[in-house]
């Protein structure tokens, strides 16, 4: 496999509808963007894309990929469809990535998108359900919020969090979005408005969710060669990694933790794992992302994470599964402010435990404030890590407030169902 | 050949939301042909008030929620009956949903955990309130009397 650089990225402002724009423009825009930045690239560069989009029900539009692929001009080159739930934008990715280091192509485009507008939300609800098992989970009252809900209760039982926890986490984003103007919904939240925002599935309020969206999002992914050839300020895919697990959250078994390099087998003797509290999916990707990037302790080893919150308990269990801090940490993680920036007045006060270095989560807002066009969500993630990495936030959202200061290597992470498909990609800095 | 062919007219119409952009509504739904296949046993078990998992015939692995082959060594699994009485192993209350149940909430789902049982079964709690329903609270399965061949033909109840 050789080196694969991202030397441009685009995004539409994520809304609640976009009904001036089919899906079509709207990666139009974003491809528009992403080209513009690099003014050294041509269209007759591109040897090909990937497409991704969750859902044929939301898009009312079967090869709808390849309707993006001539209305962006790029017919006849090859281009296909990826779709795996919440994770279509991270798979997209690393299948760009793939045509990439295989050899197969020197200049590949992602492209996602999602236009979940064109149903009210809870039809679109219904749609979601419906990437559970149809036999079995959809017809009990297939609900992912229910889901999650279930996930979080068991997380709860288990290791002590609490709700507050949680609430910090949506505090965090949506606090993180006010200065990100392709958010969906930034805001000024307290504890007291999280949780006593309308119950959802308890304990999870329509604070601890995120919304349906419209957007779309591309990454351009190129060979070392290229990158030298056509960008200033290159970002590097240091690592890949997927993982998976059953679809049926009934069927998690019980078993050992799989461990990253820095946790040994006595971290957890009593841990019945992943249970229904942990993803094993993820804890699967990012061990074969950091193996391959080299990350040995990944709290320390990353200046930034970019983390699938579409919910706030998510986040607060991919803290663990990515390893930033043991199963079972995750709420004293928040408390401790640990993933907040340090520029920002959330107007909590944290704990400061020592145990963890500042590590910054969802500088970008996450899908809790941004919104969440599935297919378009795993390259958002990218497009805002690629910025962090260029530092080059403040001309990208006409406000540096989110740039951190020294952004070497920053994580994604995309993540399906409850937890059956999961991407982590690391991103580097320069490297050439 | 007729150069004066027209094309019926109708009083269907179109229901309109906006002008510009346009935006029409759009029908559109499907019966669809499904098959339970191999999961089959396990609804037709409903109907007779049995509930049914499934066991590994190599590795001996329980699955409350049955599944044709074993997902730790891939071998066939067995029919077997499930006790009609566990443990509520998380839940959570429904105050919203997909849109076919929202006419249900608020409704309590339950993964519900056996004796002896490697995996769960999700199901719904009924007869409790929202606030009593707790981790490790025992729970028995009653059945429809008319079964619809859903999993919805079972659900639990407070010991």
């Amino acid at each position: 496999m050789r080196p694969v650089y991202m030397i441009s990225g685009g995004i539409t402002k994520f809304a609640k509808a976009h009904p001036d724009k089919d899906f079509r423009l709207m990666v139009k825009e974003a491809f528009d963007y992403a080209m513009a930045d690099v003014p050294a690239l041509t269209r007759k560069e591109i040897d090909g894309s990937v497409c991704s989009y969750f859902s044929d029900h939301f898009t009312r539009q079967l090869m709808a990929g390849a309707m993006v692929q001539d209305y962006l001009g790029l017919s006849p080159k090859p281009s296909r469809r990826v779709e795996g739930g919440g994770a279509t934008g991270g798979l997209c990715f690393q299948s760009a990535w793939e045509a990439v280091a295989s050899g197969r192509m020197e200049v590949c485009l992602a492209m996602g998108f999602e236009t979940m507008s064109r149903v009210n939300t809870w039809k679109g609800n219904e749609f979601i359900a419906l990437a559970s098992d149809t036999n079995f989970d959809y017809p009990v009252g297939g609900f992912y919020s229910g889901y999650y809900a279930m996930m979080v209760r068991r997380h709860m039982h288990e290791f002590g969090t609490t709700v507050e926890q949680m609430a910090k986490v949506a505090i965090k984003n949506h606090a993180n979005a006010r200065h990100n103007p392709y958010a969906q919904s930034p805001a000024l939240l307290t504890v007291a408005d999280v949780r006593s925002s309308p119950m959802v599935a308890t304990p999870l309020t329509i604070l601890d969710i995120c919304q349906m969206s419209d957007g779309a999002a591309v990454v351009i992914l190129v060979s070392e060669e290229m990158a030298h050839k056509l960008c200033q300020q290159p970002v590097r895919i240091s690592g890949v990694g997927c993982g998976t697990d059953a679809m049926r959250m009934a069927d998690r078994p019980h078993g050992k933790v799989p461990l990253l390099p820095h946790e040994s087998e006595g971290d957890y003797a009593n841990l019945k794992y992943p249970g229904v509290h942990s993803f094993r999916g993820g804890r699967s990707a990012a061990g074969l992302a950091y193996r391959m990037a080299g990350i040995v302790n990944p709290v320390r080893d990353l200046d930034f994470v970019e983390l699938h919150d579409a919910y706030t308990s998510s986040e607060i269990q991919t803290y663990e599964d990515l390893g930033l801090c043991r199963y079972g940490e995750g709420g004293s993680f928040v408390d401790s402010g640990a993933p907040f920036l340090d520029n920002l007045d959330y107007g909590l006060a944290f704990t400061g435990d020592q145990r963890w270095p500042k590590l910054p989560v969802n500088p970008s807002g996450g899908l809790l404030a941004c919104g969440h066009p599935v297919g378009a969500t795993g390259l958002m993630q990218a497009v805002f890590a690629f910025w962090q990495l260029q530092g080059t936030i403040g001309r990208h959202l006409g406000d540096d407030t989110l740039q951190l200061p020294e952004a070497r290597r920053g994580l994604i992470h995309s993540h399906a169902g409850t937890g059956t498909y999961i991407t982590v990609s690391i991103l580097e800095r320069g490297g050439i | 050949m007729n150069k004066h062919a027209k094309l019926p007219e109708t009083d269907e119409g179109t229901v309109l939301f906006n002008v510009d952009p346009i935006i029409v509504k759009y029908h559109y739904e499907i019966d669809y042909l499904h098959s339970y296949a191999q999961d089959s046993p396990f609804f037709a078990g409903l109907a007779a008030k049995k509930l049914l998992g499934s066991r590994c015939t190599a590795c001996g692995y329980s699955y409350a929620t049955p599944r044709g082959h074993c997902m730790e060594c891939g071998a066939a699994t067995e029919w077997f009956e499930l006790p009609l009485q566990g443990r509520i192993h998380t839940y959570t209350t429904c105050h919203f949903g997909g849109e076919a149940f929202l006419k249900e909430t608020l409704f309590t789902l339950i993964l519900v955990e056996f004796d002896g049982v490697d995996t769960l079964f999700l199901s719904r709690l009924v007869g409790a309130e929202p606030d009593e329903a707790t981790i490790g609270m025992q729970v028995k399965a009653r059945f429809l009397r008319n079964s619809k061949f859903k999993p919805t033909d079972i659900y639990f109840v407070p010991v």
